[in-house]
């Protein structure tokens, strides 16, 4: 089976400054179906670059970007607004919920644009279905504001799942999160990636690129290590350990 | 998006700031209740004009003496002219339930300056005149007993005449000109009388409320555009504050037209909204002035119409610039937004 995604010699410079920032030089990788991969580097070292790169929210300045079989340099900004809906799911460190609107509102906000349409009906029960694999049907109708901040997380991962995407891209998203409600959201990741979904995760934590499968390494700009992870955690197993020194830090007290 | 959609998310993004949107429609709202309420009072004197063509006839010219080319004053006087007086004695009806409480005053003497006159009949009643005289304080007596018994003047000081049509009314224009300045040895420059129709002298008064209504329409069209600045304002303040949402819809997928167009949706809602206030507040203004000032007023559906389409169309253009700005922020910049 092809790769879902594939960089072929990928560099970005940024030239809108006195000095031209050459971000990314020369990324060559493959990504495949139902892998799990975790990007780590100094700040400076390409990763937000490169994730933009993969969600096709900013263009390669040089070399070739497959996603899905589909060269993304022809494409103009509404393809590419086209494509980013049909396969990609984002998710932010910031949550960037809509404030006042309802988690299932918020789920549905994909699928009011991109090239299918769907009835007022059908949103309502594929954002369900997108809230139900989360764990937060229950909570369909309360607004972020009266949700935690795990909670609001997982309702964006709902968000951006509802469009049954390709590839699941995460920046950081437990940065905002303590560390019980990240290995919360992580157990989610986990979830979804065991049914077979693809998912990117950029994060600066060691610990929590450990939920991943493979962990990929940059530094000025280019791919210094790329290899699977070892000694990989499992979120259930990983919160039961925390719950029980919870309680054990109790009964001493 | 779909419209439906489009006009959902506008009318909640509007509803999430009651006051500011109301405060950002009161500019529209003024100037059209302004637009509405002025052409009201307008086309309701304007009727009224017509309507005082109609009762007095368009086919009567009024002769008098004195003319405005010598130096604006009215003076001179002339001989009768060769025109023919109907001989009736007429009496109004309010005169007459003030001069003879009881009954009908036909066949009963009526004393002027001590004179006695036979009342023959009553008028019609007429009401207001354009110029507010009370068109209904009349007494008609035949003019020579007029001059003989009670003015004791030797000259009239004017000449109602009635064509026999509208079509032939300036002919006999042209006409009694004609003789007169025969009779009188006068030219043009050196006239010492005026001939005017009811026609003429409606018209220039038309004119005058025409030039009213004009004046008072640009200066509502300023308020207008002053309206459509404040809109144009609060949508720029709408964009920059929403600049994460922006970007969050520009990455999970909207083309940077369907988000142009939620935000000119926005503006035009917020500008016809407010144009509706105002055409309810014009009318009512309106129509609160009529019952003040017993002033007639006439609401024209044409206005109502056009005012609406005219905010609408302020919305769009005032909001043109704020929607095509946030339609073009990077969706990358637009997510780092703080």
């Amino acid at each position: 089976m092809p790769p879902v995604v594939q960089l072929e010699d990928i560099h970005k410079i940024y030239d809108s400054g006195e000095v031209p920032v050459h971000a990314v030089r020369g990324v060559t990788l493959q990504l495949h179906r139902g892998e799990f991969m975790a990007v780590m580097g100094a700040s400076g070292s390409g990763k937000s670059t490169l994730m933009n790169t993969l969600g096709c929210l900013d263009r390669p300045t040089r070399g070739r970007y497959l996603l899905d079989g589909v060269d993304v340099s022809g494409l103009d900004r509404n393809e590419l607004a086209d494509l980013r809906n049909a396969k990609l799911g984002f998710v932010f460190q910031g949550f960037n919920l809509l404030a006042r609107t309802t988690a299932r509102e918020n789920v549905e906000l994909p699928m009011l644009y991109g090239q299918r349409r769907h009835s007022s009906s059908q949103m309502h029960e594929r954002a369900m279905r997108s809230l139900d694999i989360v764990g937060l049907s229950d909570r369909a109708d309360h607004f972020p504001s009266q949700l935690s901040g795990g909670q609001q997380q997982r309702v964006a991962i709902a968000r951006a799942l509802v469009n049954e995407p390709q590839v699941l891209l995460a920046d950081e998203p437990t940065g905002n999160l303590d560390s019980k409600t990240s290995v919360e959201v992580m157990g989610v990741f986990q979830k979804l990636n065991a049914q077979g979904i693809t998912i990117v995760m950029v994060t600066h934590e060691l610990d929590i690129a450990r939920y991943c499968r493979r962990n990929l390494i940059m530094r000025d700009g280019r791919v210094v290590s790329d290899i699977p992870v070892p000694d990989r955690l499992v979120a259930e197993v990983e919160m039961t350990r925390l719950r029980e020194a919870e309680s054990a830090a109790k009964l001493t007290d | 998006m779909h419209l439906g959609s489009t006009l959902t998310v506008s009318f909640r993004a509007l509803r999430r700031n009651p006051m500011r949107s109301l405060l950002t429609a009161l500019g529209i709202i003024i100037g059209v209740g302004a637009v509405i309420a002025m052409v009201s009072i307008g086309n309701g004197a304007k009727s009224m004009v017509e309507a005082q063509i109609a009762s007095l006839g368009e086919n009567v010219l009024l002769v008098f003496s004195g003319s405005f080319n010598q130096g604006g004053a009215r003076s001179g006087a002339f001989g009768a002219g060769t025109l023919t007086v109907d001989d009736a004695e007429a009496i109004r009806r309010e005169d007459s339930t003030q001069l003879f409480p009881d009954g009908s005053p036909v066949g009963q003497t009526l004393r002027i300056r001590s004179q006695p006159f036979k009342v023959v009949g009553v008028l019609s009643a007429k009401g207001l005149s354009v110029q507010g005289a009370d068109q209904d304080d009349l007494v008609i007596v035949p003019y020579s007993s007029a001059m003989k018994r009670v003015t004791k003047q030797t000259m009239l000081r004017s000449i109602s005449v009635q064509a026999t049509s509208a079509e032939t009314l300036d002919l006999a224009q042209n006409d009694i000109i004609g003789l007169l300045r025969q009779r009188h040895r006068t030219t043009e420059q050196t006239d010492d009388f005026t001939v005017r129709s009811q026609v003429e002298i409606a018209q220039a008064a038309t004119a005058t409320s025409n030039t009213m209504t004009l004046l008072l329409g640009a200066i509502a069209g300023v308020s207008l555009i002053v309206g459509g600045i404040g809109i144009m304002n609060i949508m720029l303040v709408s964009v920059t504050e929403r600049t994460r949402e922006i970007g969050i819809r520009l990455a999970v997928g909207a083309h940077g037209r369907e988000i142009q167009l939620q935000f000119l949706t926005e503006s035009i809602v917020l500008s016809a909204f407010g144009g509706t206030l105002g055409i309810l507040v014009g009318i009512a203004t309106s129509e609160l002035l009529s019952a003040l000032n017993n002033w007639p007023t006439l609401v024209s559906t044409t206005a109502v119409v056009v005012a609406f389409f005219f905010s609408a169309a302020v919305g769009m253009v005032f909001g043109y610039y704020p929607a095509r700005k946030a339609s073009l922020l990077d969706p990358i910049d637009a997510l780092r937004y703080e």
